[in-house]
């Protein structure tokens, strides 16, 4: 555990070190940002339009604004997430490092884990710049709890699948620009993968539904945690890291 | 405490080392000799666990490096062939990264980072970042992350390349230094460094072993004849006719003449001293006999001679090199 730890602190450290940390935070700040000041213009006009009639239908905050600027943020994790991967494995390989790492008295667990969580955490404090501008809702509004947990759950997980392919597609390349185009199209591919599913038989369709990574975010963003996608993503995470472990243990057989 | 037996890696038909075997005993400073690509970084790798072997068995401590990587990585401090840094990292702090993942205990990691960084002599750049020193600096730093964890067994590949001469004779000391508690293999293709650091040589090209042994042993074993070399001033006699008389000589040829004085090279039987009458014979003519010493095969040449291809006398010393190890 203690090897993990000191894995994770380093990567944090180096994240800190270059400017990635702070472009990435920055940018996912901006843009979500971009994305709450529109719905909540729009959540705002709405409510203004159904002030003049009586009886009509209630606005929920829930629904109409926090759901909806969930769901983009996770188009942002998209275009943002292999800048955090893609130095993970392909830097160590470039500069040398991994033979420092390979040969300490580590497993490739502990490397592959402490990776892993380094990459968490700088994803985690990119989400937490978002705490500001959910608690502006609270300070004006009452909006529910349970579902904005349970988002902010789901959209974690969803980033962690996200992080052990970009991991497992950086061990691959010493090349950081090829491993972040590699990322971006793997994961756009995950993302609509069931538009495919109309061309295919129904059992297909279902098989591809099921794949496809933002299907599973929807329930958590209605403050639902079913099982059901629960297993999806964390199996999801653990097939990524252990196939990054096999690559890392073939890697060492071709040298 | 090193134990390397049928060592074979082999990358697709490409064979990089092959059925290689040698062993180093506790305290020994063993030398990897060979010409760049003779498979020196590949046995190293090997034998820290960063690759594993195609076939054969590498044991370090008692360890083997494939069934328990983990115990056998404790006792081993390596320095790749680059200085595996991070640039970003303070040179402290990177040691004291090194520390934890080498399973250094938290109450011990600021002393042995400090005694780590006065042995290799890097305690002023110690708040300095790793990306910005030269390239001596940094061959230290990774000298100093070898040391960190006091390894029975410290495994340096090109420990000295990229340093300046002054560091270099201070990286030689420090590894004689470590000779006595540590058990050391270095490699280099720099051949004064293994006859003036190592205990014992290991010659390797095309990954094979050619030839194991001391490096005197080896500059004497191979040759086979003496050979002196004399400048004598014959004020313009022909000074060949008179010493090729001397029993016991068996060739001789001028290397060189500058006026009067000529440059010879004398080769007499092997075992045969034949300087008194080399001597003799000058002097007694009166001519000026300005120097007379014995031509030794330097290590130079005798790592040209078993390195290459036409090399007669490699493969029956290859042998009794490798019997003599045994």
């Amino acid at each position: 555990m203690n090897n993990i730890v000191a894995i994770a602190q380093k990567e944090i450290r180096s994240y800190f070190a270059s400017p990635i940390a702070y472009v990435v935070i920055g940018l996912f700040a901006l843009m979500f940002g971009f994305f709450y000041y529109t719905l909540l213009g729009l959540f705002i006009e709405q409510g203004m339009r159904m002030m003049g009639m009586q009886g009509g239908p209630t606005q929920n905050v829930n629904e109409q604004m926090i759901r909806p600027l969930f769901l983009n943020a996770s188009v942002l994790l998209l275009f943002v997430l292999p800048m955090i991967t893609m130095r993970t494995y392909s830097e160590e390989k470039r500069s040398g490092t991994i033979e420092l790492l390979l040969t300490a008295p580590l497993t490739d667990f502990h490397i592959i884990m402490g990776k892993f969580l380094g990459a968490m955490a700088l994803y985690g404090a990119m989400l937490a710049v978002t705490f500001v501008h959910v608690g502006v809702l609270f300070a004006f509004g009452k909006p529910e709890w349970i579902p904005i947990v349970t988002g902010y759950l789901g959209l974690l997980l969803m980033g962690g699948c996200f992080i052990s392919v970009g991991l497992l597609i950086s061990s691959f390349t010493r090349n950081q620009i090829v491993a972040v185009m590699a990322t971006f199209a793997v994961f756009l591919l995950l993302w609509v993968i069931n538009w495919a599913g109309p061309l295919t038989g129904p059992r297909t369709q279902a098989v591809l539904d099921y794949l496809s990574i933002t299907n599973h975010l929807d329930d958590f963003t209605r403050g639902i945690v079913d099982t059901k996608h629960l297993i999806y993503y964390l199996s999801f995470i653990a097939f990524g890291l252990f196939l990054t472990a096999r690559s890392v243990d073939s890697e060492r057989w071709r040298g | 405490m090193i134990e390397v037996q049928h060592l074979t890696k082999r990358y697709g038909p490409f064979t990089a080392v092959d059925d290689v075997s040698f062993r180093a005993e506790p305290g020994e400073i063993l030398g990897f000799l060979g010409p760049n690509g003779a498979g020196k970084t590949t046995t190293m790798r090997i034998l820290t666990g960063y690759m594993p072997a195609t076939d054969g068995k590498a044991m370090v401590g008692g360890y083997d490096v494939q069934e328990q990587p983990i115990e056998a990585k404790r006792r081993t401090g390596y320095l790749p062939e680059t200085p595996p840094l991070y640039p970003e990292m303070t040179v402290r702090d990177y040691l004291d990264f090194c520390a934890r993942i080498k399973g250094v205990p938290r109450a011990e990691r600021t002393t042995r980072v400090k005694s780590s960084m006065e042995r290799t002599r890097i305690t002023d750049v110690a708040n300095r970042h790793c990306g910005k020193l030269s390239k001596g600096y940094k061959q230290r730093v990774g000298l100093a992350q070898a040391l960190l964890h006091n390894p029975d067994v410290l495994i340096l590949d090109e420990p000295t390349a990229g340093l300046d001469p002054k560091q270099i004779i201070e990286t030689r000391q420090l590894i004689k230094q470590l000779g006595g508690d540590h058990t050391i293999i270095l490699s280099t293709h720099i051949l004064p460094e293994v006859s003036q650091t190592c205990n014992r040589v290991v010659i390797i090209n095309r990954g094979r072993v050619v030839a194991v042994d001391s490096p005197e042993n080896l500059t004497g074993r191979l040759r086979g004849s003496e050979t002196m070399f004399l400048q004598v001033d014959a004020a313009g006699a022909d000074p060949i006719d008179v010493l090729k008389l001397i029993p016991g000589v068996t060739q001789i040829r001028i290397a060189d003449s500058k006026g009067t004085v000529r440059g010879i090279e004398v080769e007499s039987e092997a075992g045969r001293d034949v300087r008194r009458e080399l001597a003799s014979a000058v002097v007694n003519r009166g001519w000026g006999l300005l120097e007379l010493r014995p031509m030794r095969m330097s290590l130079e040449e005798i790592f040209l001679h078993l390195t290459t291809e036409d090399a007669t006398v490699a493969s029956p010393d290859t042998r009794s090199a490798e019997v003599s190890v045994e």
